[in-house]
């Protein structure tokens, strides 16, 4: 090992040192990781399930404010779990590098010499014979691949050099691995955009309903290019009775526009569509019906289609419309969409089916202050009906509404009317891009690659005798597992002897 | 894509063709017991021969691997796709795998002795698959149309069955340590031979499941817009992962094999149950196809 290092190092840290790239404490290392990986599939984490972290937080507030101060939603980016791997990772390269010499070295340096005593190497065969055997031997053995040497009265061999290759080779991978996963990570954003049957997504940050960069991403990595939603079909199984109603298709038919270049593609589950600097992949879908709100006065105070979020597999879907402008009073309606409508025995409405059959929206009608104007940010998809009234509605002074497609209803108090105009249907899309991802799976497959070399190509140490007594003796040593030492060990003598003869 | 017939009578046909594997296992698992029991009494019988009774088990074995083969392709066939896409289809084509690499291995190392844990762990995974997983053939759902389903997973069932084997090794290497019932277990290899065999299957096992860690992450970016999002199912895809590395250090640390890498092997194997039944049925993730 690096002695000159290591001698100008005082005690502590020098032990530290010893200690941390031992094989021992790496395989303890790597017992502590897989221990630390465990809470994190346990508890829900802010990268994978934010939503699972609010809803831990209002069922359990106070384990949760605990769990939270351990970093235990955020387990894979947390101090103690970071700190785990990077040792690992130190004690990788402090036991990795010092090899990768000794064993550049070993490539170089001629084969060991004859052990004085062949007899206890595991594999020890002796045989009558005379100096001559030695050439054949020199030859089979060369023939095989064997890194051979003469000596003084024997022959020295080795092969599977590529066995320690490929190990440090593995090793130098998941080096690689976990560089291309930070600096990839650091270059790569997300974004989720909801997209209706006829809109179209212009790439710049304003069109984002969310987005999320890596630390080192620059708004000049978005690439110029629009992406319109012409159709969105859902192919569900008609064929199979017990299956009636399972989506077996999602399809988004696209334009995609870079530049003057405009073509017609799809976009699928799986399937997703490139576009200049990222992909654009389907991850969601749900209804959108066409609502034209007239206020009081005769004006419209609202048009266009709601994107509504679906509730359940039968595609009950939740929408809320928001009438700032309208006179003489702010109007806000929670509506029920129900694509195949049938009343229960409660007189509450459910959806049967999934596809638009006979579609039904229901609403209910709040009149009174929005609450937009106080600055404080709304949720788009939540009414806050504290300063409101409900006039039309469950319970309410009136019944709720309810269309069918082309009808119109009036509301009550000469408030105005509502129109269901038609429907549409929406597909959320994430455009996503992370640069660090061909180079992750080019160290991981190296790393696949090298360690199958590894642990597969024998190393073998092969050692032929000629003894002045007349006896030939025939030695093997291999480092680690070798099933078939004995066997090759057997094929040699067998052809050195049928070669000298 | 295309719409498929399920043909739900043969889908009919290959779960009773599945059962009937299932009790010619049953069948097996007893003539196993009776032939360890036999060895643990008996003095003068040579241990390269096969007994009467190892001998019938064994042609029960086949009989009960070939049957439930034909279950499998059966359900493929009902499905129009390959009989592997939620916890009841893994769990039959598994425990197939999982005889055909032990019935194949014995063609190479005598490796009867562990004919009661191969026979035993199979039955628990039909049995659990029968009256636990069972679902009526379906289509699946989009998430899963994809050429990766034929790759991540047969790699993945491929990985568990080598592990299985390989645990079956650690298990009797474990049992022989403890030094309990010498006369059986003298029958049995030595230790080191236990340990080295374990190794060697537990080596395929691990490149095996390395390659459906790889599969899946690449699956995971064409289907999910990102290769790895530490959802609970890649948390434990890892855990096994570095559960398995730290067992391969082991190997090669001093004062490491032995005992102590054979629980390591062990501890690893029962995280991969844990993976298939646990963290399948009731952790939230993305993996949501066991059907149930």
């Amino acid at each position: 090992m690096a002695s000159s290092f290591l001698s100008k190092l005082s005690f502590w840290p020098r032990w530290f040192w010893r200690q941390l790239t031992s094989m021992r404490n790496a395989l303890i290392l790597l017992l502590l990781l897989a221990i630390a990986a465990v809470p994190g599939s346990v508890y829900p984490q802010r990268s994978a399930d934010p939503n699972g972290v609010k809803v831990f937080y209002d069922n359990r507030p106070e384990l949760a404010a605990i769990l939270d101060s351990l970093q235990l939603f955020d387990v894979y980016t947390s101090v103690w779990f970071s700190a785990i791997y990077i040792l690992l990772f130190v004690s990788l390269a402090g036991c990795v590098l010092p090899r990768t010499k000794i064993h550049f070295n070993a490539l170089r340096a001629k084969p060991v010499e004859t052990p004085k005593n062949l007899a206890r190497m595991p594999e020890h065969i002796v045989r009558d014979g005379s100096d001559s055997v030695l050439d054949s031997a020199y030859e089979v053995l060369k023939k095989r691949g064997f890194r051979v040497m003469r000596q003084e009265g024997s022959i020295s061999s080795e092969k599977g050099y590529a066995k320690e290759t490929g190990n440090l080779m593995f090793h130098y991978a998941l080096v690689g691995v976990l560089m291309a996963v930070g600096l990839g990570g650091g270059y790569s954003f997300s974004g989720q955009r909801v997209l209706v049957e006829g809109d179209t997504f212009v790439n710049n940050l304003a069109s984002y309903d969310s987005f999320s960069p890596g630390a080192l991403f620059n708004e000049s990595r978005l690439e110029p290019f629009s992406v319109s939603l012409d159709e969105f079909d859902v192919v569900y199984d008609l064929a199979n009775k017990n299956n009636i109603g399972q989506p077996i298709d999602f399809i988004a038919s696209v334009t995609r526009q870079v530049g003057t270049e405009s073509y017609a593609s799809e976009i699928r589950v799986n399937y997703p569509l490139p576009v200049p600097g990222a992909n654009v992949y389907l991850t969601g879908n749900g209804f959108a019906p066409v609502v034209t709100i007239f206020d009081g006065e005769g004006n419209i105070s609202f048009s266009g289609p709601v994107v509504f979020l679906p509730q359940d597999s039968n595609m009950t879907s939740l929408g809320v419309i928001k009438t700032p402008d309208s006179l003489p009073e702010q109007l806000g309606v929670i509506a029920f969409f129900y694509p195949t409508a049938e009343k229960l025995t409660t007189g509450a409405y459910t959806s049967i089916y999934p596809d638009p059959i006979s579609p039904l929206m229901t609403m209910n009608v709040y009149s009174g202050d929005l609450g937009l104007d106080s600055g404080v940010p709304r949720n788009v998809f939540a009414l806050d009906t504290t300063n409101m009234e409900l006039i039309a509605g469950r319970n309410g002074p009136a019944p709720a509404i309810e269309l069918e497609v082309g009808e119109s209803a009036d509301l009550p108090n000469g408030l105005g009317s509502v129109r269901f105009d038609g429907l549409l249907r929406f597909a959320s899309l994430d455009i996503a891009h992370n640069p660090g991802g061909i180079w992750v799976l080019f160290f991981a497959l190296l790393a696949l690659g090298s360690m199958t070399m590894s642990l597969l190509i024998p190393r073998r140490r092969v050692w032929v005798r000629a003894n002045p007594d007349g006896t030939i003796e025939f030695a093997a040593l291999a480092r680690r597992d070798d099933p078939n030492l004995k066997l090759i060990l057997e094929e040699i003598v067998q052809e050195i002897e049928t070669k000298s003869k | 894509m295309t719409e498929i017939v399920l043909n739900e009578a043969l889908s009919e046909v290959s779960l009773l063709v599945v059962s009937s594997a299932l009790a010619f296992l049953a069948l097996a698992l007893v003539l196993f017991s009776f032939q360890l029991v036999k060895l643990n009494t008996e003095d003068q019988t040579d241990p390269e021969k096969f007994s009467q009774v190892e001998k019938a088990g064994f042609v029960l074995l086949w009989v009960s691997t070939i049957v439930l083969g034909v279950g499998v392709v059966l359900r493929g066939i009902s499905a129009g796709r390959v009989p592997w896409a939620n916890m009841y289809e893994f769990s039959i084509s598994g425990a197939f795998l999982i005889l055909l690499i032990y019935l194949t291995a014995l063609k190479i190392r005598d490796l009867r002795f562990i004919a009661t844990f191969i026979a035993g762990f199979a039955l628990i995974t039909l049995f659990a698959a029968v009256s636990l997983f069972y679902v009526e053939v379906q289509t699946i759902m989009p998430a899963l149309q994809s050429y990766w389903l034929v790759i991540h997973v047969v790699v993945a069932i491929m990985a568990t069955g080598f592990f299985s084997v390989a645990a079956g090794l650690h298990l009797f290497y474990l049992l022989k340590a403890s030094g309990k019932a010498q006369k059986l277990f003298q029958r049995f290899p030595d230790l080191q031979q236990l340990e080295r065999l374990a190794y060697r299957f537990n080596v395929v096992g691990f490149v095996l499941w390395s390659f459906t860690l790889i599969a899946g992450a690449i699956w995971a970016e064409r289907a999910w817009h990102r290769y790895w999002g530490w959802d609970t199912k890649e948390v434990w895809t890892f855990i096994i992962w570095v559960l398995y590395a730290g067992y391969l250090h082991a190997m090669a640390t001093r004062g490491w094999n032995g005992k102590r890498a054979a629980w390591l092997g062990l501890i690893a194997f029962l995280s991969v149950i844990f993976n298939f039944t646990i963290v399948n049925l009731f952790f939230k993730g993305l993996h949501v196809y066991s059907g149930l």
